[in-house]
């Protein structure tokens, strides 16, 4: 070392924190690099217990999972974190709706890069939760004992479309507008439970109580659809995803770890 | 602070060897801490690099306020469901709407109970599973084309307006349609979906053995069912025929 007195502060400063009541409350291993320190950084961490201790060597291999999975999940975080703060300027009722996008556009700091990060991240997930179904299907990892893990991601797509589309409502401008009610008439087409579906007459069923109207809370998207849209967006969706996240995750590791040739 | 002449594990020395007895370590593995744990960080930076520059360079859309009295023209639904928005081309809302996307959502859930097999697992095989990758292959391309022309190809009251023609220009009204008389429809629709199921018994016995009586049907009607999807697109595209069978309470 050219400087060997810093480098010696620098050392023994380390050792001061390293040795700290405090330091040594949060991490419950050593620092230095021994295996079992390795072991326990993965163990003894909240977030990174999700992972084994050790892992085939392939399986790190970025063009065997191109992280795929792990990146729609960070995603979600990202989508979490700017969704949080958006709910900070923004009402979902149409008096107030597009005014606090307009607000959020020309009055907030970096709002607009907020909206914007919120909205490219969920169009990054829905591309990035794709090619993860894609990337499971060609190395065959559906297949048993992992085919479970593969209905709930199945479900998990499901659920990254239906956020992404129940944010598409909130700004309510007219591209909002009108892709929600194209894609909710959908609802009103379903046989015998939408009012302009097949065999809607056998049950009785009209526009004033059919799938279409379970979706808006109204014949036609309006305030009511707004306030539903929000509520299912930021709070129930989420939540289902999150715990449909949680098993996901846990029955990788359950089923026999990432995938690997016999 | 990595000490001079310390053990250290590399991504080339299997931690196997190093671990000894632990028993979580096989032959070959690494330790996840910190080989998988920078690859996971270094992609959460890169995507938040690429994220955020696409951020502050791209603003999301915002029209006008929303109005239920000014109709946009066209009203196309989010890029992820154009596709299904531009199969209502070809299918009455019904089908285009709600089956083909229970369907989809069902076959894909189904995948891991028709196709058993547990070789090929963990890595690419492409080459050795050729007919089901071609299968799932051709339904994941067929996604992203139809995406691909509700888009970017389709434009006023969903006329195919190619990128460099103006909306403006006024598009004729398509070619006139036609029906199957329900006589042809229906004994087309049955031997479609009924003729594999008899096929199997008379000239693919084995097939049927393999997979037995459930799962062959199961994966057989789902094939059929999605292979209808371009069928029936084709029909309309090259013979201008409008629903393969009419009923009084639905068209197919």
């Amino acid at each position: 070392m050219a400087n060997s007195r810093t480098d010696k502060l620098r050392r023994g400063a380390l050792e001061w924190i390293t040795a700290s009541q405090l330091y040594r409350s949060i991490f419950r291993h050593g620092y230095d690099d021994t295996v079992r320190n390795r072991a326990l950084e993965v163990t003894s961490n909240a977030f990174l217990h999700l992972h084994p201790i050790t892992i085939p060597h392939h399986a790190i291999k970025v063009r065997f999972t191109y992280c795929l999975g792990g990146l729609t999940f960070f995603m979600f975080l990202v989508e979490t974190v700017t969704g949080v703060l958006l709910m900070f300027y923004y009402r979902p009722v149409t008096e107030y709706a597009y005014a606090d996008m307009k607000t959020l556009q020309y009055a907030v700091y970096f709002g607009m890069v907020l909206r914007n990060l919120h909205r490219w991240g969920a169009h990054l997930m829905v591309v990035l939760v794709m090619l993860h179904m894609l990337r499971v299907f060609l190395t065959g990892s559906y297949r048993p004992p992992r085919e479970f893990n593969w209905v709930l991601g199945v479900n998990l797509l499901v659920l990254t479309l239906l956020l992404s589309f129940t944010g598409y409502l909130l700004p309510w401008d007219q591209l909002a507008f009108w892709a929600v009610t194209v894609g909710t008439n959908m609802a009103a087409a379903t046989p015998f439970f939408g009012a302009e579906g097949p065999f809607h007459g056998l049950l009785g069923v009209d526009g004033t109580n059919d799938a279409r109207f379970l979706l808006l809370g109204d014949v036609r998207v309006g305030g009511s659809a707004l306030l539903r849209f929000y509520v299912l967006h930021c709070v129930a969706l989420p939540l289902v995803a999150g715990v449909l996240m949680v098993v996901h995750f846990w029955r990788v590791r359950k089923d026999g770890g990432i995938s690997r040739p016999l | 602070m990595k000490q001079p002449g310390e053990t250290r594990i590399t991504s080339e020395r299997p931690v196997a060897q190093a671990f000894g007895a632990m028993p979580t370590g096989r032959p070959g593995d690494v330790a996840v801490f910190p080989y998988l744990v920078y690859i996971e960080f270094l992609a959460a930076l890169l995507f938040s690099i690429v994220l955020l520059v696409w951020s502050l360079t791209v603003d999301a859309p915002l029209l006008q306020e929303a109005n239920p009295g000014v109709t946009e023209n066209p009203a196309k639904a989010p890029w992820y469901f154009v596709g299904l928005q531009e199969l209502l081309v070809y299918f009455d809302p019904w089908i285009a709407g709600v089956m083909i996307p229970t369907l989809i959502i069902v076959g894909l859930m189904a995948i891991p109970y028709l196709d058993t097999s547990t070789n090929a697992v963990g890595r690419y095989t492409i080459r050795e599973r050729r007919l089901v990758i071609s299968h799932f292959g051709f339904g994941f391309a067929l996604w992203w084309i139809l995406i691909f022309i509700g888009q970017f190809l389709r434009g006023p009251n969903w006329h195919i307006y190619w990128p460099w023609q103006d909306w403006s220009m006024v598009k004729s009204a398509e070619a006139t349609l036609w029906d199957f008389p329900w006589w042809v429809g229906l004994p087309a629709l049955i031997a479609y979906f009924g003729g594999p199921l008899f096929l199997a018994q008379k000239r693919w016995p084995w097939l049927l053995e393999r997979l037995g009586m459930t799962r062959y049907v199961g994966a057989v009607t789902l094939a059929l069912l999605f292979y209808g999807v371009p069928i029936k697109m084709l029909l309309r595209l090259l013979f201008n025929v409008k629903y393969v069978l009419v009923t009084q309470w639905f068209n197919v």
